[in-house]
């Protein structure tokens, strides 16, 4: 451990290296709202705060890839309005992304050395790349590969490595790194903890954005706290307990309420039994019952196998270990879902998290898109599509769900995100599966289809489906749920019923397994007991 | 466009057939043999194989695919059928059927293994091309068989129509495609898979299996194309249908079917072969030399593609309005 080189800063007579001011972003909602923060010379900034808070998008700004919408920024006292990456680049910033920007069959000296591979001829000057490849390579401990080795080579985490190296090896004021630690093993962590450190006591200001409690407690200076696009706090790291920090992400509960009635259910009974369900990388060791009429909802960190598991119920995914057991053969037979195809035939439909890439035929008819899935059930016995009841189908129920729409034979890519979720809904409802799964039901949606959609999801329920929902906000989850689990880090942290809904018990269980910086999956005894239900 | 709607032609059937028009108007008034019963002939008995090739080919362009083995498929359906006539002494109907399911059987294998596997058609069937040359080579000892007399049935005018079983046969084939494509829930899967085949997916159908079935049904196909060559030449040549594939795709997307996948139509492949056709007779007749006729036969194509791909902002631009011309996909 090198924790001797964290020589304590005192930080408040540092300068101030990037003052941001009253920064608003709107996307289709306001992202950030009168947004204020200030990043000192040589200092490590953590930035905290739960799905959708603005982290990344405060970070995006700053690193000219979005523009605010409004306010200003000052970067040395001199005013900084970057168009673009490059803009902010030549002012000396840097965002480490979290997903990476490689060529990933050109070799690591060719990747570090992208932008001047060649001499004045165009000619690749291969000992000038393997000498400069070889000094960032021990910069961040590398020194055990070798400059030539193709990028896709390498493990997830070496390749972020490298990227921190490409990043931190130009002459730099300001870096942004976003969760760099993912998949980084212990030694390694400690490799860029040390290399932070450094460039921070060269006076570079570092913005640092994890869930880690732990290694924010290690490596920070001072942290923030954003919440609905806003900074609720600002404090010194050795002011600031983790407890007080969780209050502060999750915000006064009494400012929100729930708006939807539970309603009168018809009776419960369980429908699908979910017994140690693990996929490598993603989830593990899940087990859930899942009832009638009722809505459940999985909450979690982006990342924390909520998607995955979902897909893996339906059958997108396939699971590697685990069990379903449906009612429909009293639970007689354990089955895993091999296919999307497995999953309906078993009653499962699933509304998927991109509707663009994987719901939608964008460039086909609203009209097309709703019938997609109820074809066989629209043919004659020559599969002659039944075209006077396919139209009068999608008219019907695209009146019912309240989808706008000129001409139903148009494209649907030319409606908005709300119309076009509310097809792919339409899509499955038509279907009438008894078990229906909603990735991210209201993404990039309008406040107004949003409302439409959770009414939506409730009337499913009421009607005696069983309905797990997927969700980053937590508000939308304790407005739509009878019942939340939540996911930490690919395990289960936490079930709550309806009664024991907090915004902050909640989050404290999104962020239960991300304490340790130990390997992912792993556990001590006296964490698992902390897994137990909590009501 | 009332009486066209019932007909069920893609509104771009329009442009082609004036293209047609075009063409069939220049080549009479630069010849004057062109507008003659010869010519038709010749065209006529040129056109069912590469019909029907190009119809398997829209199928397989339409689901985001591509068959290259076609052209060899047909050489070797066509010496399957030749050798089973000529040294088996099997009945014609009975060789025929012989020749049809070699077809088929590339056509499902090239399917299963691109779809099954996920490894793209382009290479699959790169492979399948090689092997059903070898394959005709092996049948036929790389020597031209005869047949004569037994299959000239299929290039014959029948009497009374005038016109010959295999053109009667291809056009029939256009029809029911075109049916197919239009009309049934096999249609609707196959554009489909060709515009997002991971939705399709995860709406719970299986692309794999219509994949296969779309891959065999050219193959089918193809093997039909053999028995109308072999009806036309009366003898089984090892080497024949060498690029065919090449000219198959050429009417298909000058018939503006797209290469990647989603949208397409079968008749307008047709109208893309009799393009093609009259182009080459034309040419032929006014003496250009054969170099020059592929040169301006790739010039058309690259001309077709270039104008598919615009054709929505330049109508909007003729019809001296910005608004974009909406397309809709009922067909």
């Amino acid at each position: 451990m090198t924790e001797s080189l964290s020589t304590p800063v005192n930080s408040g007579d540092l300068p101030v290296l990037l003052d941001v001011k009253a920064l608003d972003k709107t996307f289709a909602v306001p992202v950030l709202k009168n947004l204020s923060f200030q990043l000192r010379k040589g200092e490590i900034h953590a930035l905290m705060g739960s799905n959708g808070a603005g982290k990344s998008t405060l970070c995006n700004i700053i690193a000219g890839i979005h523009q605010p919408t409004a306010g200003e920024m000052y970067f040395l006292g001199e005013k900084y309005t970057p168009n673009d990456v490059k803009a902010a680049e030549e002012a000396g910033i840097r965002m480490v992304m979290q997903e990476l920007n490689l060529f990933p069959t050109l070799s690591i000296a060719e990747n570090l050395c992208f932008k001047n591979l060649g001499n004045k001829f165009g000619i690749i000057d291969s000992k000038r790349l393997r000498e400069r490849a070889t000094k960032l390579l021990d910069l961040v401990g590398l020194d055990d590969v070798t400059p030539e080795t193709p990028m896709e080579d390498l493990g997830v985490g070496k390749q972020q490595l490298i990227e921190i190296a490409s990043v931190i090896s130009e002459p730099i004021k300001l870096l942004i790194v976003d969760e760099p630690t993912a998949a980084l093993t212990d030694p390694q962590i400690d490799l860029l903890f040390e290399q932070l450190r450094k460039l921070r006591d060269q006076g570079v200001g570092i913005i640092y954005i994890s869930h880690r409690m732990d290694e924010i407690q290690r490596i920070a200076d001072r942290v923030s706290v954003l919440r609905d696009g806003q900074l609720v706090a600002t404090e010194d790291i050795k002011d600031i307990d983790v407890e007080t920090i969780v209050n502060l992400m999750s915000g006064d509960l009494d400012s929100h309420s729930i708006s939807i009635k539970p309603g009168i259910r018809p009776p419960k009974s369980c429908v699908l039994r979910v017994r140690t369900l693990s996929k490598v990388g993603a989830f593990e060791d899940i087990n859930l019952d899942i009832y009638s009429g009722e809505v459940l909802g999985i909450g979690g960190l982006i990342g924390s196998g909520r998607t995955e598991l979902l897909r893996t119920l339906f059958g997108a995914d396939v699971a590697d270990a685990g069990s379903l057991r449906f009612a429909s053969d009293d639970f007689l037979f354990p089955r895993l879902m091999r296919s999307p195809e497995e999953g309906v035939a078993n009653g499962i439909g699933l509304v998927v998290e991109d509707r663009k890439s994987q719901g939608l035929l964008l460039q086909k008819s609203l009209l097309r898109n709703i019938s997609l899935s109820i074809l066989p059930q629209l043919t004659n016995k020559f599969a002659v599509v039944d075209k006077q009841r396919e139209h009068d189908i999608a008219v019907e129920i695209a009146q019912r769900l309240a989808i706008k729409f000129d001409n139903i034979r148009a494209p649907i890519a030319s409606l908005s995100g709300g119309n076009q979720q509310k097809a792919l809904i339409a899509r499955w409802l038509l279907r009438d599966l008894p078990i229906l799964l909603f990735d991210e039901p209201s993404r990039g949606v309008d406040a107004r289809a949003k409302t439409r959609i959770h009414e939506l999801i409730r009337e499913q329920a009421l009607k005696g489906k069983a309905v797990i929902v997927v969700s980053s906000e937590t508000q939308e989850l304790m407005t739509v749920s009878d019942r939340i689990i939540v996911l930490s880090n690919g395990r289960m942290a936490g079930e709550f019923d309806r009664a024991s809904f907090s915004e902050e018990k909640l989050l404290e269980a999104s962020f239960r397994f991300y304490n340790k910086s130990s390997p992912q999956h792993k556990t001590n005894d006296k964490e698992q007991q902390d897994v137990s239900p909590t009501h | 466009m009332p009486g066209l709607k019932k007909l069920h032609l893609p509104w771009n059937s329009l442009g082609l057939i004036g293209v047609l028009i075009a063409l069939i108007l220049f080549f009479s008034f630069m010849s004057d043999y062109f507008f003659s019963t010869v010519t038709f002939r010749t065209l006529v008995n040129q056109i069912p194989a590469l019909t029907v090739i190009s119809v398997g080919m829209t199928y397989v362009l339409l689901i985001g695919g591509i068959d290259l083995s076609v052209g060899s498929v047909m050489a070797l359906s066509a010496a399957v059928v030749g050798v089973a006539i000529a040294d088996f002494h099997l009945p014609v109907l009975i060789a025929i059927v012989c020749g049809l399911a070699v077809g088929f059987i590339f056509g499902v294998t090239s399917g299963f293994v691109s779809s099954h596997w996920k490894i793209p058609s382009f290479v699959v069937t790169l492979g399948m091309l090689e092997i059903a040359r070898g394959g005709s080579y092996l049948v036929t000892q790389s020597e031209t068989k005869y047949i004569g007399d037994p299959v000239a049935f299929i290039g014959d005018p029948v009497p009374v129509v005038g016109i010959s079983a295999a053109l009667i046969a291809a056009v029939s084939v256009v029809i029911v495609a075109q049916w197919l494509l239009s009309k049934t829930i096999f249609g609707r899967y196959m554009i489909a898979i060709g515009t997002n085949e991971e939705a399709v997916r995860l709406a719970g159908i299986n692309p794999v299996s219509w994949k296969i079935v779309v891959f065999a049904i050219a193959g089918l196909l193809a093997g039909l194309g053999g028995v109308f060559q072999l009806g036309y030449l009366q003898s089984a040549d090892p080497n024949a249908g060498i690029g065919l594939e090449l000219s198959a795709i050429a009417a298909v997307v000058i018939g503006g079917t797209s290469l990647s996948g989603g949208r397409g139509s079968v008749v307008n492949s047709f109208f893309g072969v009799l393009i093609i056709a009259v182009m080459q007779t034309g040419l032929a007749q006014l003496g250009v030399s054969e170099s020059s006729k592929r040169i301006i036969t790739g010039l058309v194509i690259i001309a077709a593609v270039l104008f598919d791909q615009y054709r929505e902002p330049l109508a909007a631009r003729l019809s001296g309005k910005n608004k974009r011309i909406p397309t809709f996909d009922d067909n």
